[in-house]
């Protein structure tokens, strides 16, 4: 009953290792992502210029947002097959709401000024949000099949409400296309959805880490009948994070607008997976309780930079997926390995 | 008359068809060990969860200090000091010894940080959680920001008692405390009740362990299908009488029970 024993004390090399990715689970993907960009450089030196790194963090910020939201859902336990759904209908209602009848394809021309529209769309997103959250706290419905209904229901809604037509980008305001806005730093352009992303990924990971609310998410993913025994209320929690989630894709529907320079329906169709991608890659177990923001980050930034990489290196898109492919499934295999740790 | 610390009255609780509790009485007195003893299924664990906020009785009284409570989750029943160490410990694997202590009940940081960024007061937590571990006579914790997961058995118990011990100001309850522990880290435990008594503190213990129950307790409350059976001690009662009691075999006459403790009765 001493708990005197050092854990790891008398472990050889692999279960150090073990014991140090349990704790610090981000490593691994650190690890895979400085591997990767040192043999794409060899590679191809092309990859390394600033030029193309800022490309590349641009075609993280869509995915890369919504993985934020993802991550807080993951980490509960559960999962948000919505979430592109969730998006495409926040966006679609922004770009509506900020264009007058002139401009084609509009369904709704309320001609607001691009704040209010931008307003109503994160508000639309965070409705979705607690209609996902409510569903699963309320009806005690697993999130899969709730978000499995929901991303029906809400990419339905798109199609009743804006008829799936894409809104061009000439016809938005500049105020709601101002994510996509680059500053030079050199030849390194930052995209200002770049910035407000690495802000988000900031402010997630204080709260998560530092806060009451961030251990809550953890215990209630990690065991709910402990953490509810313990006097947390897991179902306000669990409720809170669907809400939250909502608010992160709301903001992820603008950045996406500004990044992409319209408002189309279809603009990220396999965003969901993706997002889950992101997450698992980074080291966020899908059994819940165990995960960081930062290890999503770099989970995002991996499928990124080996997309970028291989087609740089004169790969087409098969050999390309199938390497995503497997990297999602070694994650989930070295976090099966990591957790009986506490064998 | 001592007044008991913690009491019940006439409890019923059913799980549908599954009657829990029947009408069950319970009384524990100020600085004393109570063990609660009793068949599979009769009542035991209901009765504790009542207690400790897990349940809603049906029907029926409880009293803290003689004041009526009714609790509707196990918070309220922290805020009336009473703890509970659960059979399956609620502790959470994956988070660490001292935010395990402090689950639900986080301490924020003085001023600015902790006001407006809610930020956590993590320094303190882990020295106040090595203190209680160290109170308990677990001293010799060398890393506090160990996950749970990666501790024994025993070293689980011993931060689900620590957590009841440091927080639990009137009574701690302890469900099958030892039933997953081996002989050295169960005695170990019955020596963190001693203590816990020690310090004035009232415990009831639900166990299964006759040897145990026997050499711990001050008091044997012996639950039967979902009632009181008897309440005997380890000096009128053998361990046969006892297991006699909890299948029905004997019944005892209530002037030869040691419904209150000891000292009270040659007072009264």
């Amino acid at each position: 009953m001493d708990l005197s024993e050092e854990f790891g004390g008398n472990r050889g090399l692999v279960g150090r290792i073990q014991v140090l990715l349990h704790r610090y689970p981000y490593l691994s993907p650190l690890a895979v992502l400085a591997v990767a960009m040192v043999v794409f450089t060899i590679l191809n030196n092309r990859f390394i210029l600033p030029s193309n790194l800022s490309l590349m963090t641009q075609q993280t910020v869509i995915v890369g947002t919504l993985a934020i939201a993802q991550t807080l859902i993951i980490l509960t336990a559960g999962i948000d097959l919505s979430i592109g759904a969730i998006m495409v209908v926040g966006q679609m209602m922004m770009a509506n709401f900020a264009v007058d009848a002139s401009a084609s394809n509009v369904q709704f021309a309320l001609n607001w000024p691009w704040w209010a529209a931008v307003l109503a769309g994160v508000a639309m997103a965070v409705a979705a949000g607690a209609v996902n959250g409510a569903l699963i706290t309320k009806l005690g419905l697993p999130p899969f099949i709730v978000t499995l209904g929901t991303l029906g229901i809400f990419t339905a809604l798109s199609l009743i409400l804006f008829k799936a037509r894409t809104i061009q980008g000439p016809e938005l305001p500049d105020g709601m296309k101002v994510m996509g806005e680059a500053v030079s730093i050199g030849s390194f352009r930052l995209m200002l959805g770049v910035g407000v992303m690495l802000a988000m990924y900031a402010l997630f990971a204080y709260i998560l880490r530092s806060t009451a609310w961030g251990t809550h998410v953890y215990a209630v993913g990690d065991d709910p009948d402990a953490a509810e025994l313990s006097g947390i209320n897991v179902n306000r929690v669990l409720f809170r994070v669907y809400v939250v989630a909502g608010l992160i894709i709301g903001v992820a529907g603008w950045i996406t607008i500004g990044r992409v320079g319209s408002a189309s329906p279809n603009v990220a169709p396999n965003i969901n997976l993706e997002s889950i991608t992101a997450v698992v890659i980074g080291g966020t177990s899908l059994f819940g309780g165990r995960g960081t923001m930062i290890g999503t980050l770099l989970g995002a930034l991996i499928v990124v930079v080996f997309d970028f990489g291989l087609s740089l290196a004169g790969l087409d898109q098969g050999p390309r997926l199938l390497t995503i492919g497997v990297l999602v499934i070694a994650a989930v295999a070295l976090d099966q390995w990591i957790r009986k740790v506490d064998a | 008359m001592t007044q008991p610390i913690l009491s019940g009255r006439n409890l019923v609780k059913s799980f549908g068809r599954v009657v829990g509790l029947n009408g069950a009485d319970l009384d524990l007195y100020p600085g004393e060990v109570l063990a609660v003893i009793g068949d599979n299924g009769a009542g035991k664990s209901t009765l504790i969860k009542c207690f400790s906020g897990a349940h809603t009785p049906d029907s029926g009284s409880m009293q803290v200090d003689g004041r009526e409570v009714s609790f509707t989750g196990t918070q309220d029943a922290r805020v009336a000091g009473i703890e509970t160490v659960f059979q399956t410990l609620a502790v959470s694997p994956a988070l660490d010894i001292a935010t395990n202590l402090f689950l639900g009940r986080e301490i924020r940081k003085p001023g600015l940080m902790g006001k407006v960024f809610r930020s956590l007061d993590k320094k303190r937590m882990r020295e106040e959680a090595g203190q209680h571990l160290q109170n308990l006579g677990i001293g010799t914790v060398q890393d506090i920001t160990q996950p749970v997961e990666t501790l024994s058995g025993g070293q689980r118990q011993a931060v689900a008692v620590a957590r009841a011990a440091a927080f639990g100001s009137k009574v701690i309850i302890l469900d099958e405390p030892t039933a997953a522990l081996g002989v050295r880290e169960s005695s170990r435990v019955l020596q963190l009740i001693d203590d816990l008594r020690t310090r004035g503190l009232p415990v009831i213990l639900i166990s299964h362990n006759m040897p145990q129950v026997f050499e711990i307790a001050d008091r044997i409350h012996v639950q039967r299908l979902g009632k009181r059976a008897a309440v005997v001690t380890p000096q009128t009662h053998t361990m046969n009488e006892a297991v006699a009691i909890m299948t029905g075999a004997l019944t005892v006459d209530p002037a030869d029970q040691a419904l209150e403790p000891a000292g009270t009765r040659a007072g009264s």
